[in-house]
């Protein structure tokens, strides 16, 4: 049913291979016709909205991870028949082979992937290295946008509970793994948010009591391909000090930048249980009476009111 | 809000925005990214006279000089450096470039601040990207501000 999966040494350590394309296999794919079909479809997805515009992969459709995948009303992701008719318009059906990429280390690609993957979308990948990885080898760009044949999309209702964790789920959370992905600055509190900026910052600036902060992008390498698992082990079971069958929370600010690390842990190093908190520091740096820590300690597991 | 404090150029702009569907928006803001001037080269090998708009989500960096007038007040040159891999905050640059640059200091400091919401944008960059226009804006202000001080 699905497309064959890349076969690769590289991939291969991972323990879910079958999650990530390398640009030569999609470059071949692409040139041995796979998007006739619709068995495989091609998905870019960037922070910038008008990216896609100036040029992608002959034959990727564009996703838009906030005017696409946000509900426009509530601070929610869109429902099942929204996503039902937004996949079938890209040509995408239930059983069809997704390839998502992205700008900046396919930070957003992850986060259309994590969204794909709440709806239970069986076989989505991510291109390694993305856009910029593409581009930088000189591979096929176009500006012409396909359209595609519609797919046929049932109406799935998003299941959230197995990788996205709301504040409450943090707070029963307390006693397991925390990672911040967010940079050192924002992790001790010494920036609550960017001079001028307000609307998007916090009213409290540090981290979630024990979540030790790895910065996202040091999952990915130079050209944006994730680290081999050997380099993302030293991060996450040296440096951060998780142990293998821990149930980890993953977060940010909004949850797209831990949507790279979730991807890292659950399908590269392969954690059963990996959630995404995406309220982020965004929700939890403005909330009423929860517990921060401020500084580069991790600070220790908070009592907290009422327990 | 209208657009009769506007100075003309930019009024233009923003009744050219105003005509358009949704799609066609993005497209014309597509045509001023890639219609935002180079700099020049004395600004291209010093990279510290620009200063950087930490609040676009983009690197964007911008600088101003005045332009002596013989006769009146001096105008005010607009300089923006986007990466191409930021269109979004190139067209930004190149609206305000096309809409601003030239002018003379009361002329800018009379944009309203909430200008970029007229573009008839926020729904389709969202509010979130719209804040980087926003911030363009009110840095090119404040810069046209120290300086027209400094000037008289």
């Amino acid at each position: 049913m699905s497309y064959p999966v890349e076969q690769n040494e590289k991939f291969a350590e991972y323990a879910n291979p079958e999650r990530l394309v390398s640009t030569e296999w999609l470059a071949a794919a692409l040139e041995s016709g796979a998007l006739a079909d619709g068995k495989l479809v091609v998905v870019e997805s960037n922070e910038d909205v008008l990216l896609y515009e100036t040029g992608h992969i002959p034959g990727a459709v564009k996703i838009d991870w906030h005017t696409d995948l946000n509900d426009q009303v509530t601070r929610d992701y869109i429902y099942g028949e929204a996503f039902a008719a937004l996949a079938s318009a890209k040509g995408i059906s239930r059983d069809t082979t997704v390839v998502i990429y992205g700008d900046k280390s396919n930070w957003w690609a992850a986060y259309a992937l994590w969204v794909f993957t709440l709806f239970g979308h069986e076989d989505v990948r991510l291109l390694d290295g993305g856009r910029d990885k593409w581009i930088a080898e000189g591979r096929d760009v176009t500006t012409d946008v396909p359209e595609p044949a519609a797919g046929e999309y049932p109406v799935v209702e998003r299941n959230d509970a197995p990788i996205r964790a709301f504040k409450d789920d943090v707070l029963a959370h307390f006693g397991n793994p925390l990672i911040d992905v967010r940079s050192p600055e924002e992790y001790t509190g010494q920036r609550t948010h960017m001079p001028n900026y307000p609307e998007e910052g916090a009213l409290r600036g540090g981290h979630i009591p024990t979540a030790a902060s790895i910065p996202w992008a040091r999952a990915a390498a130079e050209d944006g391909t994730y680290r081999n698992r050997t380099e993302l082990e030293a991060l996450y079971l040296g440096e951060a000090g998780l142990q293998a069958g821990d149930d980890v929370v993953a977060y940010c600010r909004i949850g797209e930048r831990s949507s790279h690390t979730w991807f890292a842990l659950k399908f590269l190093l392969g954690f059963e249980t990996v959630r995404n908190y995406d309220g982020s520091w965004t929700e939890w740096g403005n909330a009423v009476r929860v517990p921060i820590v401020k500084g580069a300690e991790r600070g220790s597991v908070p009592a907290l009111a009422g327990k | 809000m209208n657009t009769n404090t506007l100075p003309a150029a930019l009024a233009e702009i923003v009744d050219d925005f105003q005509a358009l569907t949704e799609p066609d928006r993005l497209q014309l803001l597509l045509d001023f990214s890639r219609g935002l001037p180079e700099l020049p080269d004395r600004l291209k090998d010093h990279p510290e006279l620009l200063e950087q708009v930490v609040e676009c989500q983009s690197p964007l960096f911008l600088a101003i000089e005045a332009e002596k007038a013989s006769d009146g007040a001096p105008a005010y040159r607009l300089f923006f450096k986007a990466p191409p891999e930021a269109p979004t905050t190139r067209g930004f640059a190149g609206v305000l470039h096309e809409g601003l640059d030239g002018l003379t200091a009361a002329e800018i400091l009379a944009v309203p601040d909430d200008m970029p919401e007229l573009l008839g944008l926020t729904r389709a960059i969202t509010p979130l990207r719209m804040r980087g226009m926003t911030a363009m804006l009110g840095r090119i202000k404040r810069k046209v501000a120290a300086a027209h001080r400094l000037e008289s």
